[in-house]
Protein backbone atom coordinates (compact mmCIF):
# COMPACT_ATOMS: atom_id res chain seq x y z
CA UNK A 1 0.00 0.00 0.00
CA UNK A 2 1.73 3.59 -0.61
CA UNK A 3 2.17 6.50 1.50
CA UNK A 4 -0.59 8.59 1.64
CA UNK A 5 -0.05 12.76 1.77
CA UNK A 6 0.03 12.85 5.43
CA UNK A 7 2.59 10.21 5.67
CA UNK A 8 4.65 12.03 2.54
CA UNK A 9 4.66 15.32 4.82
CA UNK A 10 6.23 13.73 7.94
CA UNK A 11 8.84 12.51 6.14
CA UNK A 12 9.81 16.10 3.73
CA UNK A 13 12.77 16.48 6.22
CA UNK A 14 13.91 13.40 6.53
CA UNK A 15 13.97 13.25 2.77
CA UNK A 16 15.51 16.70 2.23
CA UNK A 17 18.15 16.32 4.66
CA UNK A 18 18.37 12.23 3.02
CA UNK A 19 17.97 11.10 7.15
CA UNK A 20 15.59 8.21 5.51
CA UNK A 21 15.35 4.46 5.43
CA UNK A 22 15.76 3.55 1.67
CA UNK A 23 12.17 1.50 1.66
CA UNK A 24 10.67 4.82 3.17
CA UNK A 25 12.31 6.91 0.39
CA UNK A 26 11.31 4.84 -2.37
CA UNK A 27 7.56 4.95 -1.16
CA UNK A 28 8.09 9.10 -0.81
CA UNK A 29 9.45 9.25 -4.31
CA UNK A 30 6.29 6.91 -5.65
CA UNK A 31 4.02 9.27 -4.00
CA UNK A 32 5.08 12.11 -5.77
CA UNK A 33 5.38 11.05 -9.04
CA UNK A 34 1.51 10.58 -8.51
CA UNK A 35 1.05 13.83 -6.07
CA UNK A 36 0.79 17.29 -7.39
CA UNK A 37 0.72 18.61 -4.10
CA UNK A 38 3.15 16.81 -2.33
CA UNK A 39 5.34 17.42 -4.74
CA UNK A 40 4.58 21.25 -4.77
CA UNK A 41 5.28 20.99 -1.08
CA UNK A 42 8.73 19.06 -1.52
CA UNK A 43 9.96 21.43 -4.02
CA UNK A 44 9.02 24.76 -2.03
CA UNK A 45 10.34 23.29 0.90
CA UNK A 46 13.72 22.59 -0.23
CA UNK A 47 13.87 25.76 -1.38
CA UNK A 48 13.03 27.36 1.39
CA UNK A 49 16.00 25.52 3.18
CA UNK A 50 18.42 26.78 0.34
CA UNK A 51 17.49 30.38 0.72
CA UNK A 52 17.28 30.45 4.31
CA UNK A 53 20.93 28.92 4.53
CA UNK A 54 22.41 31.50 1.76
CA UNK A 55 24.89 34.09 3.07
CA UNK A 56 22.95 36.40 1.92
CA UNK A 57 20.83 36.20 4.27
CA UNK A 58 23.32 37.16 7.58
CA UNK A 59 22.90 40.96 6.70
CA UNK A 60 24.23 42.96 9.45
CA UNK A 61 23.61 46.78 10.03
CA UNK A 62 25.81 49.41 8.66
CA UNK A 63 29.19 49.59 10.86
CA UNK A 64 28.51 46.71 12.81
CA UNK A 65 31.48 44.75 12.38
CA UNK A 66 33.29 48.32 13.30
CA UNK A 67 31.01 48.79 17.02
CA UNK A 68 31.82 44.93 17.46
CA UNK A 69 35.29 45.97 17.51
CA UNK A 70 35.45 49.08 19.37
CA UNK A 71 33.37 47.54 22.28
CA UNK A 72 35.85 44.18 22.06
CA UNK A 73 38.97 46.88 22.37
CA UNK A 74 37.33 48.42 25.11
CA UNK A 75 37.18 45.62 27.02
CA UNK A 76 40.60 43.67 26.20
CA UNK A 77 42.92 43.48 29.27
CA UNK A 78 45.19 46.56 30.16
CA UNK A 79 48.38 44.87 28.70
CA UNK A 80 47.31 43.98 25.62
CA UNK A 81 45.02 47.27 24.75
CA UNK A 82 46.25 49.91 27.43
CA UNK A 83 44.34 51.08 29.93
CA UNK A 84 44.87 54.63 31.39
CA UNK A 85 47.73 53.74 33.25
CA UNK A 86 48.94 51.22 30.40
CA UNK A 87 48.46 53.97 28.13
CA UNK A 88 50.60 56.77 30.23
CA UNK A 89 53.38 53.77 30.65
CA UNK A 90 53.35 53.38 26.97
CA UNK A 91 54.19 56.76 25.95
CA UNK A 92 56.62 57.33 28.57
CA UNK A 93 58.44 54.15 27.71
CA UNK A 94 58.44 55.17 24.06
CA UNK A 95 59.32 58.59 24.92
CA UNK A 96 61.96 57.89 26.62
CA UNK A 97 63.38 56.12 23.92
CA UNK A 98 63.06 58.67 21.54
CA UNK A 99 63.98 61.34 24.32
CA UNK A 100 67.16 59.37 24.85
CA UNK A 101 67.20 56.17 26.56
CA UNK A 102 67.90 54.27 24.29
CA UNK A 103 71.38 56.02 24.27
CA UNK A 104 71.83 53.58 26.81
CA UNK A 105 73.14 50.67 24.22
CA UNK A 106 74.50 53.25 21.89
CA UNK A 107 78.29 54.52 21.94
CA UNK A 108 77.49 57.66 22.86
CA UNK A 109 76.15 56.15 25.67
CA UNK A 110 78.60 54.37 26.74
CA UNK A 111 81.43 56.91 26.23
CA UNK A 112 79.38 58.86 28.93
CA UNK A 113 78.79 55.85 31.94
CA UNK A 114 79.54 57.05 35.05
CA UNK A 115 82.72 55.33 36.36
CA UNK A 116 80.25 54.45 39.48
CA UNK A 117 77.44 52.54 39.11
CA UNK A 118 76.77 53.77 42.91
CA UNK A 119 77.54 57.64 42.19
CA UNK A 120 74.12 59.18 42.56
CA UNK A 121 73.14 62.00 40.83
CA UNK A 122 71.66 64.93 43.02
CA UNK A 123 68.13 64.77 42.90
CA UNK A 124 67.65 68.18 42.23
CA UNK A 125 69.12 68.15 39.18
CA UNK A 126 65.47 65.72 37.35
CA UNK A 127 63.00 68.19 36.25
CA UNK A 128 60.14 68.32 38.13
CA UNK A 129 57.34 67.49 35.46
CA UNK A 130 59.77 64.61 34.20
CA UNK A 131 57.64 61.50 34.31
CA UNK A 132 59.32 58.56 36.13
CA UNK A 133 58.60 55.42 36.83
CA UNK A 134 58.92 54.00 40.23
CA UNK A 135 59.07 50.10 40.85
CA UNK A 136 58.15 48.53 44.40
CA UNK A 137 61.43 46.80 44.99
CA UNK A 138 63.45 49.50 46.15
CA UNK A 139 62.95 53.58 46.92
CA UNK A 140 64.45 54.56 43.48
CA UNK A 141 63.13 56.15 40.26
CA UNK A 142 63.95 55.15 36.57
CA UNK A 143 63.66 57.02 33.03
CA UNK A 144 62.14 54.06 32.12
CA UNK A 145 60.86 50.30 32.29
CA UNK A 146 63.80 49.29 29.90
CA UNK A 147 66.84 50.37 32.91
CA UNK A 148 68.82 47.08 33.29
CA UNK A 149 68.46 48.78 37.18
CA UNK A 150 64.70 48.11 37.27
CA UNK A 151 63.04 44.68 38.48
CA UNK A 152 59.52 43.62 39.63
CA UNK A 153 58.42 45.68 36.31
CA UNK A 154 55.09 44.25 36.92
CA UNK A 155 54.48 46.66 40.05
CA UNK A 156 55.61 50.13 38.93
CA UNK A 157 53.88 53.42 38.73
CA UNK A 158 54.56 56.35 36.44
CA UNK A 159 54.53 59.52 38.54
CA UNK A 160 56.11 63.11 38.07
CA UNK A 161 59.75 63.09 39.15
CA UNK A 162 59.34 65.91 41.99
CA UNK A 163 56.84 63.57 43.86
CA UNK A 164 58.97 60.62 43.53
CA UNK A 165 61.59 63.02 45.55
CA UNK A 166 59.25 64.12 47.87
CA UNK A 167 57.59 60.04 48.85
CA UNK A 168 61.91 59.53 49.04
CA UNK A 169 62.32 57.66 45.76
CA UNK A 170 65.97 58.76 44.44
CA UNK A 171 67.31 58.97 40.75
CA UNK A 172 68.72 55.25 39.28
CA UNK A 173 72.22 55.12 39.49
CA UNK A 174 72.31 53.82 35.90
CA UNK A 175 69.69 55.62 33.88
CA UNK A 176 69.07 58.70 35.42
CA UNK A 177 72.87 59.52 35.74
CA UNK A 178 73.18 59.37 32.13
CA UNK A 179 70.38 61.51 31.58
CA UNK A 180 71.83 64.35 33.88
CA UNK A 181 74.62 63.67 32.45
CA UNK A 182 73.72 64.40 29.26
CA UNK A 183 72.96 68.02 30.08
CA UNK A 184 69.09 67.40 29.31
CA UNK A 185 68.11 69.81 31.99
CA UNK A 186 67.09 72.52 29.92
CA UNK A 187 63.71 73.81 30.97
CA UNK A 188 62.25 73.27 27.20
CA UNK A 189 63.23 70.06 27.13
CA UNK A 190 60.66 67.76 28.92
CA UNK A 191 62.99 64.54 27.65
CA UNK A 192 60.88 64.00 24.54
CA UNK A 193 57.44 64.24 26.21
CA UNK A 194 54.71 66.71 25.65
CA UNK A 195 53.45 69.26 26.97
CA UNK A 196 50.31 67.24 26.75
CA UNK A 197 51.54 63.91 28.44
CA UNK A 198 53.96 66.01 31.04
CA UNK A 199 50.37 67.89 32.20
CA UNK A 200 48.99 64.13 32.91
CA UNK A 201 48.21 63.53 36.38
CA UNK A 202 50.42 60.79 37.19
CA UNK A 203 48.50 57.56 37.75
CA UNK A 204 48.91 56.42 41.73
CA UNK B 1 32.32 17.08 -0.36
CA UNK B 2 35.73 15.63 0.53
CA UNK B 3 37.44 19.37 -0.09
CA UNK B 4 35.03 20.64 1.94
CA UNK B 5 35.52 18.82 5.06
CA UNK B 6 39.06 18.61 4.49
CA UNK B 7 38.99 22.93 4.25
CA UNK B 8 36.80 22.23 7.68
CA UNK B 9 39.26 20.74 9.51
CA UNK B 10 42.01 22.54 8.44
CA UNK B 11 39.63 25.71 9.64
CA UNK B 12 39.10 23.77 13.08
CA UNK B 13 42.80 23.12 13.56
CA UNK B 14 43.57 27.28 12.50
CA UNK B 15 41.45 28.10 15.52
CA UNK B 16 42.32 25.65 17.69
CA UNK B 17 46.18 27.22 17.29
CA UNK B 18 44.11 30.90 17.83
CA UNK B 19 42.25 29.49 20.76
CA UNK B 20 45.87 28.44 21.91
CA UNK B 21 47.30 31.54 21.58
CA UNK B 22 44.78 33.88 22.70
CA UNK B 23 45.04 31.87 26.24
CA UNK B 24 48.63 32.38 26.52
CA UNK B 25 48.33 35.96 26.38
CA UNK B 26 47.81 37.36 22.67
CA UNK B 27 44.52 38.33 23.20
CA UNK B 28 44.09 40.69 19.85
CA UNK B 29 44.02 37.47 18.17
CA UNK B 30 40.59 37.58 19.37
CA UNK B 31 39.54 39.52 16.66
CA UNK B 32 40.95 37.04 13.64
CA UNK B 33 38.94 34.33 15.97
CA UNK B 34 35.60 35.91 15.78
CA UNK B 35 35.63 38.29 12.21
CA UNK B 36 34.47 34.72 10.65
CA UNK B 37 31.30 34.42 12.85
CA UNK B 38 30.24 38.08 13.40
CA UNK B 39 27.34 38.11 10.90
CA UNK B 40 26.43 34.42 12.34
CA UNK B 41 26.26 35.61 15.76
CA UNK B 42 24.00 39.08 15.05
CA UNK B 43 21.79 36.91 12.86
CA UNK B 44 21.25 34.32 15.71
CA UNK B 45 20.48 37.33 17.99
CA UNK B 46 18.17 39.13 15.96
CA UNK B 47 16.17 35.62 15.42
CA UNK B 48 15.40 35.39 18.71
CA UNK B 49 14.76 39.38 19.58
CA UNK B 50 13.84 40.41 16.34
CA UNK B 51 15.11 43.71 17.27
CA UNK B 52 18.13 45.81 15.41
CA UNK B 53 19.38 47.78 18.11
CA UNK B 54 18.67 44.55 20.91
CA UNK B 55 20.19 42.00 18.49
CA UNK B 56 23.56 44.13 18.10
CA UNK B 57 24.25 44.68 21.77
CA UNK B 58 23.34 41.25 22.65
CA UNK B 59 25.57 40.22 19.64
CA UNK B 60 28.48 42.50 21.44
CA UNK B 61 27.74 41.01 24.97
CA UNK B 62 28.23 37.69 23.44
CA UNK B 63 31.24 37.71 21.76
CA UNK B 64 32.83 39.77 25.19
CA UNK B 65 31.23 36.64 26.95
CA UNK B 66 33.18 34.30 24.50
CA UNK B 67 36.10 36.35 25.08
CA UNK B 68 35.92 36.44 28.87
CA UNK B 69 35.28 32.83 29.26
CA UNK B 70 37.37 31.56 26.39
CA UNK B 71 39.30 28.96 29.06
CA UNK B 72 35.95 27.55 28.94
CA UNK B 73 35.69 26.59 25.62
CA UNK B 74 36.34 22.71 25.37
CA UNK B 75 38.17 21.60 22.19
CA UNK B 76 35.25 18.87 21.23
CA UNK B 77 32.51 21.29 20.54
CA UNK B 78 33.10 24.00 17.57
CA UNK B 79 33.68 27.28 18.19
CA UNK B 80 31.34 28.58 16.53
CA UNK B 81 28.29 26.47 17.89
CA UNK B 82 30.01 27.07 21.03
CA UNK B 83 29.52 31.04 20.32
CA UNK B 84 26.06 31.01 19.03
CA UNK B 85 25.56 29.07 21.90
CA UNK B 86 26.32 32.06 24.41
CA UNK B 87 24.68 34.30 22.10
CA UNK B 88 21.02 32.32 22.06
CA UNK B 89 21.52 32.36 25.86
CA UNK B 90 22.67 35.96 25.91
CA UNK B 91 19.63 36.87 23.61
CA UNK B 92 17.32 34.62 25.82
CA UNK B 93 18.28 35.99 28.84
CA UNK B 94 17.40 39.64 27.13
CA UNK B 95 13.89 38.74 25.85
CA UNK B 96 13.24 37.39 29.57
CA UNK B 97 14.25 40.48 30.90
CA UNK B 98 12.11 42.28 28.84
CA UNK B 99 9.15 40.24 29.72
CA UNK B 100 8.61 40.21 25.85
CA UNK B 101 7.87 36.85 25.63
CA UNK B 102 4.75 36.79 28.28
CA UNK B 103 2.56 37.41 24.84
CA UNK B 104 4.63 35.61 22.04
CA UNK B 105 4.66 32.45 24.69
CA UNK B 106 0.72 32.23 24.60
CA UNK B 107 0.87 32.58 20.82
CA UNK B 108 3.73 29.89 20.72
CA UNK B 109 1.51 26.93 21.90
CA UNK B 110 -0.07 26.12 18.84
CA UNK B 111 -0.50 22.85 18.25
CA UNK B 112 3.13 21.12 18.01
CA UNK B 113 2.11 17.54 18.29
CA UNK B 114 -0.60 17.80 15.42
CA UNK B 115 0.28 17.39 12.00
CA UNK B 116 0.41 20.02 10.14
CA UNK B 117 -0.98 20.74 6.46
CA UNK B 118 0.74 22.36 4.19
CA UNK B 119 -1.51 24.47 2.13
CA UNK B 120 -2.77 22.86 -1.47
CA UNK B 121 -0.73 24.81 -4.11
CA UNK B 122 -0.85 23.56 -7.59
CA UNK B 123 3.07 24.26 -7.53
CA UNK B 124 5.91 25.85 -6.07
CA UNK B 125 7.59 28.21 -8.40
CA UNK B 126 11.13 28.54 -7.31
CA UNK B 127 12.82 31.30 -5.68
CA UNK B 128 16.75 31.24 -7.55
CA UNK B 129 19.25 32.11 -4.85
CA UNK B 130 20.24 35.26 -6.75
CA UNK B 131 17.05 36.99 -6.12
CA UNK B 132 18.50 37.14 -2.73
CA UNK B 133 20.65 40.09 -3.62
CA UNK B 134 17.55 42.33 -3.67
CA UNK B 135 16.55 43.58 -0.43
CA UNK B 136 13.04 43.30 -0.69
CA UNK B 137 13.62 39.81 -1.25
CA UNK B 138 15.40 39.53 1.99
CA UNK B 139 12.91 41.58 4.18
CA UNK B 140 9.93 39.56 2.74
CA UNK B 141 11.94 36.32 4.36
CA UNK B 142 12.75 38.28 7.38
CA UNK B 143 9.14 38.57 7.77
CA UNK B 144 8.07 35.22 6.86
CA UNK B 145 10.51 34.03 9.49
CA UNK B 146 8.98 36.37 11.98
CA UNK B 147 5.74 35.30 11.71
CA UNK B 148 5.66 31.85 12.42
CA UNK B 149 6.08 31.88 16.22
CA UNK B 150 9.34 31.71 18.66
CA UNK B 151 9.99 28.42 19.02
CA UNK B 152 9.67 27.36 15.62
CA UNK B 153 11.53 30.21 14.68
CA UNK B 154 14.61 29.46 17.40
CA UNK B 155 14.92 26.30 16.50
CA UNK B 156 15.01 27.01 11.85
CA UNK B 157 17.35 29.98 12.59
CA UNK B 158 19.61 27.46 14.74
CA UNK B 159 19.48 24.51 12.29
CA UNK B 160 18.87 26.11 8.63
CA UNK B 161 20.46 29.57 9.06
CA UNK B 162 23.33 28.77 11.40
CA UNK B 163 23.42 24.98 10.31
CA UNK B 164 24.08 23.73 13.93
CA UNK B 165 23.24 19.49 13.70
CA UNK B 166 20.09 18.45 15.13
CA UNK B 167 21.82 17.76 18.42
CA UNK B 168 24.10 20.85 18.97
CA UNK B 169 20.57 22.65 18.02
CA UNK B 170 18.80 21.03 21.19
CA UNK B 171 21.64 21.61 23.65
CA UNK B 172 21.53 25.37 22.71
CA UNK B 173 17.62 25.04 22.97
CA UNK B 174 17.91 22.75 26.32
CA UNK B 175 15.46 20.39 24.66
CA UNK B 176 15.19 16.85 22.66
CA UNK B 177 16.43 15.88 19.66
CA UNK B 178 12.95 14.94 18.72
CA UNK B 179 11.46 18.28 19.71
CA UNK B 180 13.89 19.64 17.53
CA UNK B 181 13.15 17.58 14.04
CA UNK B 182 9.23 18.03 14.87
CA UNK B 183 9.53 22.04 15.38
CA UNK B 184 11.95 22.31 12.48
CA UNK B 185 9.82 20.22 9.72
CA UNK B 186 6.77 22.48 10.95
CA UNK B 187 8.75 25.62 10.71
CA UNK B 188 10.11 24.67 7.38
CA UNK B 189 6.72 23.93 6.23
CA UNK B 190 4.79 27.01 7.38
CA UNK B 191 7.61 28.81 5.89
CA UNK B 192 6.69 27.09 2.53
CA UNK B 193 3.32 28.16 2.74
CA UNK B 194 4.00 32.06 4.02
CA UNK B 195 6.37 32.38 0.92
CA UNK B 196 4.40 30.60 -1.83
CA UNK B 197 3.42 33.48 -4.44
CA UNK B 198 -0.42 34.20 -5.25
CA UNK B 199 -1.92 33.19 -2.63
CA UNK B 200 -2.43 35.35 0.14
CA UNK B 201 1.05 34.54 1.75
CA UNK B 202 2.60 37.93 3.68
CA UNK B 203 5.38 37.43 1.11
CA UNK B 204 2.31 38.15 -1.88
CA UNK B 205 0.68 40.55 0.15
CA UNK B 206 3.16 42.82 1.38
CA UNK B 207 4.89 42.85 -2.06
CA UNK B 208 1.84 43.35 -3.71
CA UNK B 209 2.73 42.28 -7.35
CA UNK B 210 0.51 40.92 -9.85
CA UNK B 211 -0.91 37.86 -9.27
CA UNK B 212 0.48 35.17 -11.71
CA UNK B 213 3.67 37.22 -11.74
CA UNK B 214 7.19 36.30 -10.28
CA UNK B 215 7.72 38.42 -7.44
CA UNK B 216 11.66 37.83 -7.88
CA UNK B 217 11.35 39.16 -11.37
Amino acid sequence: MGMSCQEVWREVSNYLEDDIDPAVRASVEAHLRGCAHCTAVMDGTRNVIRLYGDKAMLEVPLGFSQRLHQRLEANMPPRQRGTPWGWVMAVAASLLIVGGFELGSSAAFMANELRSEHAIPAASHTPPDLMVVVAEDGKVFHGGTRCPFMHEKNKERVMRASEAIREGYVPCTRCMKQYLSAGLTTPDFHWGISAEVAALQPMR
Amino acid sequence: MLSLALENSAEESNEAILIRRIRNGEHELFYDLIRPYERRVYAAAFAILRNEADAEEVAQEAVLKAFKHIRQFRAEARFSTWLIQITVNEARMRKRKDHAHIMEAISDHRDEEGDYTPRDFADWREIPSETLERSEIREALTRALAAIGEKYQEVFVLRDVQHLTIEETAKTLKISAAAVKTRLLRARLMLRDLLSPGLGGNWSSKLSFVKGAKPWE
